[in-house]
C-alpha cells in the first residue's frame, strides 16, 4: 500500500493560514485560529499560530474567518481515462475537484482498458503523480473484464494502492461468486463496494418504477431492486465477516436493511450522491436526460428518508458519483441515454444545503465528505491534525451564485443543476501545502 | 430557418401535435369538429385540395407502420400538400446521434409538417425540439399515439352521437400501450369513465392514478360498458414472458360474444389494428357488422389526420 499518489517534491514554503473557522469533523473541533504547514503537513493548529510568529519566508493567507476545513475526499467518481478522454481526463478531471474543494478521489475501474491488474493500477497512480493537483486513487476490478466470473488479483493490486475492489456500474449477480469475493477479501481486510442493483430485475429500465415511468412510458425500475441485492449481499458478508460498502444508496429500504446490518455489528458502511437527497423523479419531466442516473431518481419520500440517513449517521458518506458524457451520450432519448451527471463542482454546493436548511450540522456534514470516507478507505487524509497531509479547503459558507456548467472544468457539462441557486463557494484549495485552486473573486461576481 | 412566422393561432394554440396530455378539452373538441367536416367532404373537394398546396408533409417513421403511414400520406394528398414517404430502417437509428442528425438533415429540406413515429418514448419531443416546422406524432415508444385516440374519439361520436358520460373499457396489454395511454387522456378529459382490463403483468405501475378504473378480470370489467376497446398483443409477449399461452390468454382475455353478453347490448367493439384474430378478439366478434367499427376507425384516421394538419398549418396560410 506503499505507493499511494503522491504530489511531487517542490521546495516545500511554509504557509500559513490566518484568521480562519477550522472545521474538523475527525477531532470534532470548530474555532477560530491558524494553520502552520511545514514540509507538506499540518504542524500547529489553533490561536497561537499568528502572523507574529510565523516563519519569515512563510506565505501568509488571511482567511478572513472562512471555514478552513479538511480537502473532501470523493469516494467515486469516473475519470475516463484511460480510454474516453473526449469526455474527462485525469487532468481535468482533478482541475474539476479542486475547483470543487475536493482533494482526495477514488476513480472507478469502468476505463478501457478496464483495470483489473497491476499495470491499471500503477498506470492511475503515475498520472495522478503528474497531474499534480487532486490526490488520484482508484479501485480494482472485482472481477476480470468485469465480467463477474473470475477474481482479479486483489492481494496485489491493494500492494499497488487500489483501495478497493468493485465491479463498478454493476452488481456481481452470480451469488457465488460475491460469496467468493467476500471471502477472499476478508484474507487482506478489504473493502468491497457494491453498485445495489438486482441486474434482471433492472434489465431495460430507465427511470424510477411509478405512476410518472407509466405516463412517459418509459420501463421502469423498482425500487426494491435495490435493497434485494443489498439484502443478499448481507448474508454473505455475515457468513464471511468482510467489510462491505454499498454505493450510492437511493431508496428508505435499503435504508433501514444497512441500519440493521450496522445494529447487528456487520462491517457495512455506505454512501449517497446529492442527487439522491436533493432531487426526486419529477426532474425528469418531459424527458430530460440529464435527469437520467443509475440507480434513478425516486420518488419524493425515498428522496426524503435519504436525507434522514444522513443526518442519523446511517448513511456514512456523500460521494460525488461523477459520471461525466459528452453530448452524443445525452441528446438522445430517453431510454438510450447514458446515465449519471458529473458532480464533482457540485458536490460540496448541493450537500451544503442540508446544513443551511438546518437538517444537518456543519460538523456531521463535513464529516460525510472528509474525514469518514478517509477513515472507510484507510487514508491518512481528511482531518486537520499535527502531522496530517496538509489537504485543506477554504469556503464561504453563505455566499449565494448559481451552478454555472459553462465554467465547469469538466470537460463534459451534464449536469441537472445548472442554474440552481446554491449557497456556499470553495474559495481555496490546498493539496499537500500547495494553492491547487483559488477562487476569482472579483470575476465570479462580475459574471453573477 | 423556415421564411414565415411559426406563431399558433387560436384555433389550435400549440406548435406541434406531441400527445394528448397537453391538450384541452375545447381544444380537442376543435380538432374533433373539424375532423368531422372533412369525414363528409368528397375525396376530391377542390377547396380541400387547395388547402395545402405548395406545402410539403414529411412522413418519417424509425418504426416499420403501413396503415399510419398511408393514412398520413393519404390526408395528405387530400389537402394538396407534397408528402414524402421516409423509412429509416432500425439499424442506422441504433445510435441516438443519427436520429438528431437525420432530423436536422431533413429540416434543411423545408418541410413545413414531419409526421414522426419512433420506438423510443420521447423520441419525437426530443425531435421536435430541433425542426422548425410542425411534428405530429404517429407514436412514440409506449407513450402516446395522438392521431389514434381522435380518431377513435371521432368513430365514437359520430356512432353515438356523444363522448360525455359514456362508459368505455380499454381491453390488453396496457403495459407497453400508446394507444391506452392517449386514450385515457383524451377519454377521461371529455368526461368518459374509463375501465382498463388486462392480466396484471401487463399493467402498468401507478395507471388507476390516471383516472381510470382497473379490473384484471374480464367479465367484471366489461359489465355495462358502451365501448369495448381491444388492443393488440404483440407475438413476442405471448409465449411465457408475460401470459403462459394464447390459449389462457384468449380464454381470459380474449373479446368472444360470451364476455361481450355482459356489455350494453349494443356495445361497440373497436381495434387499432392490426388485429391478431383468436388472439385478443374472436374472429367473428371482429366481423360483426353491427358491433364492430374497426373498419370505421380506419376511415376517420384519414379524416382525423387531415384536420391535425390542418390545424397545424392555419398560421402559415395566415387564416384562424
Amino acid at each position: 500500500m506503499s505507493a499511494a499518489p503522491k504530489t511531487p517534491k517542490k521546495p516545500a514554503r511554509p504557509l500559513v493560514l490566518l484568521n480562519a473557522r477550522i472545521v474538523d469533523p475527525a477531532g470534532n473541533h470548530d474555532e477560530r485560529g491558524g494553520i502552520l504547514v511545514l514540509d507538506e503537513k499540518i504542524a500547529a493548529i489553533g490561536p497561537e499560530v499568528t502572523r507574529d510568529n510565523a516563519p519569515t519566508e512563510a506565505e501568509v493567507i488571511d482567511c478572513g474567518g472562512n471555514v478552513l476545513a479538511p480537502g473532501l475526499v470523493d469516494m467515486r467518481v469516473q475519470l475516463r481515462e484511460p480510454g474516453d478522454e473526449h469526455q474527462e481526463t485525469i487532468d481535468t478531471g482533478s482541475l474539476a475537484a479542486s475547483a470543487g474543494g475536493v482533494t482526495s478521489m477514488v476513480c472507478l475501474p469502468n476505463t478501457n482498458p478496464i483495470i483489473d491488474d497491476v499495470a491499471g493500477v500503477e498506470y492511475i497512480a503515475r498520472r495522478a503523480r503528474e497531474t499534480k493537483r487532486a490526490k488520484i486513487y482508484c479501485y480494482g476490478a472485482l472481477t476480470q473484464g468485469l465480467e463477474g466470473k473470475d477474481l482479479v488479483e486483489m492481494g496485489l493490486l491493494a500492494e499497488c494502492g487500489a483501495l478497493g475492489f468493485t465491479d463498478a456500474l454493476q452488481a456481481v449477480a452470480d451469488v457465488m461468486v460475491m460469496r467468493r469475493a467476500l471471502t477472499y477479501a476478508r484474507n487482506f481486510d478489504l473493502l468491497i463496494v457494491q453498485h445495489p442493483e438486482e441486474p434482471r430485475l433492472a434489465a431495460g429500465g430507465a427511470m424510477n418504477n411509478g405512476e410518472l415511468a407509466t405516463r412517459l412510458g418509459l420501463p421502469g425500475i423498482p425500487a426494491c431492486a435495490e435493497v434485494m441485492m443489498i439484502e443478499r449481499d448481507l448474508h454473505l458478508v455475515r457468513m464471511s465477516g468482510a467489510r462491505y460498502h454499498v454505493a450510492h444508496v437511493s431508496t428508505a429500504a435499503a435504508v433501514e436493511a444497512i441500519r440493521r446490518a450496522k445494529q447487528e455489528g456487520l462491517r457495512v458502511t455506505c454512501d449517497t450522491a446529492p442527487p439522491y437527497f436533493s432531487l426526486n423523479e419529477n426532474e425528469i419531466g418531459d424527458y430530460r436526460t440529464f435527469a437520467r442516473l443509475s440507480p434513478p431518481l425516486r420518488g419524493e419520500s425515498d428522496r426524503r428518508a435519504i436525507a434522514a440517513a444522513i443526518a442519523e449517521g446511517v448513511i456514512d458518506c456523500i460521494a460525488s458519483d461523477h459520471a461525466p458524457h459528452d453530448v452524443e451520450s445525452k441528446r438522445v432519448p430517453f431510454v438510450q441515454a447514458a446515465a449519471g451527471i458529473v458532480g464533482l463542482e457540485t458536490l460540496l454546493p448541493v450537500s451544503l444545503e442540508l446544513y443551511h436548511k438546518g437538517s444537518v450540522s456543519l460538523l456531521h456534514l463535513l464529516k460525510c465528505l472528509t474525514s469518514r470516507p478517509a477513515e472507510i478507505l484507510g487514508l491518512p487524509q481528511g482531518r486537520i491534525a499535527k502531522g496530517a497531509p496538509a489537504d485543506l479547503v477554504l469556503i464561504d459558507l453563505d455566499r449565494p451564485h448559481r451552478v454555472d456548467v459553462a465554467g465547469f472544468r469538466s470537460k463534459s457539462k451534464n449536469s441537472p443543476y445548472d442554474g440552481r441557486p446554491v449557497q456556499g463557494m470553495v474559495l481555496r484549495t490546498f493539496v499537500d501545502g500547495r494553492q491547487v485552486f483559488g477562487q476569482q473573486v472579483f470575476a465570479q461576481q462580475g459574471r453573477n | 430557418m423556415s421564411a414565415e412566422p411559426r406563431t399558433p393561432t387560436a384555433f389550435f394554440p400549440h406548435k406541434h401535435l406531441l400527445g394528448i396530455e397537453g391538450l384541452s378539452p375545447a381544444e380537442i373538441e376543435r380538432l374533433l369538429d373539424l375532423a368531422n367536416h372533412y369525414a363528409d367532404l368528397p375525396k376530391d373537394d377542390t377547396t380541400a385540395r387547395a388547402l395545402l398546396r405548395g406545402r410539403t408533409v414529411m412522413n418519417v417513421f424509425f418504426e416499420a407502420s403501413t396503415r399510419t403511414q398511408t393514412s398520413f400520406e393519404l390526408a395528405a394528398k387530400r389537402l394538396g400538400a407534397d408528402v414524402t414517404n421516409m423509412s429509416v430502417s432500425t439499424s442506422s437509428i441504433k445510435k441516438g446521434e443519427t436520429l438528431l442528425d437525420t432530423a436536422m438533415t431533413l429540416n434543411a429540406m423545408r418541410p413545413d409538417v414531419m409526421v414522426v413515429r419512433h420506438g423510443d418514448s420521447g423520441a419525437v419531443n426530443l425531435l421536435s425540439q430541433k425542426v422548425d416546422g410542425a411534428v405530429i406524432n404517429a407514436g412514440d415508444g409506449r407513450h402516446e399515439h395522438p392521431t389514434q385516440a381522435l380518431l377513435d374519439a371521432l368513430t365514437i361520436r359520430r356512432r353515438l352521437g356523444r363522448l360525455q358520460g359514456l362508459l368505455v373499457a380499454i381491453c390488453g396489454d396496457i403495459l407497453h400501450s400508446r394507444v391506452a395511454r392517449s386514450n385515457i387522456h383524451l377519454l377521461t378529459k371529455m368526461g368518459v369513465r374509463v375501465r382498463v382490463i388486462a392480466p396484471t403483468t401487463l399493467l402498468s405501475s401507478g395507471i388507476e392514478r390516471m383516472g381510470v378504473e382497473v379490473f384484471t378480470d374480464m367479465r367484471k370489467g366489461l359489465k355495462d360498458v358502451d365501448i369495448v376497446m381491444m388492443l393488440r398483443l404483440q407475438l413476442e409477449r405471448m409465449q411465457g414472458a408475460y401470459v403462459p399461452s394464447i390459449r389462457e390468454y384468449f380464454h381470459f382475455f380474449g373479446l368472444d360474444y360470451d364476455k361481450l353478453s355482459l356489455a350494453k347490448p349494443n356495445a361497440l367493439i373497436m381495434h387499432p389494428g392490426p388485429m391478431n384474430r383468436g388472439v385478443e378478439i374472436d374472429s367473428e366478434v371482429a366481423d360483426d357488422i353491427n358491433r364492430s367499427v374497426i373498419r370505421e376507425q380506419v376511415e376517420m384516421g384519414v379524416a382525423v389526420r387531415m384536420a391535425c394538419l390542418d390545424a397545424l398549418t392555419r398560421n402559415l396560410r395566415g387564416g384562424n
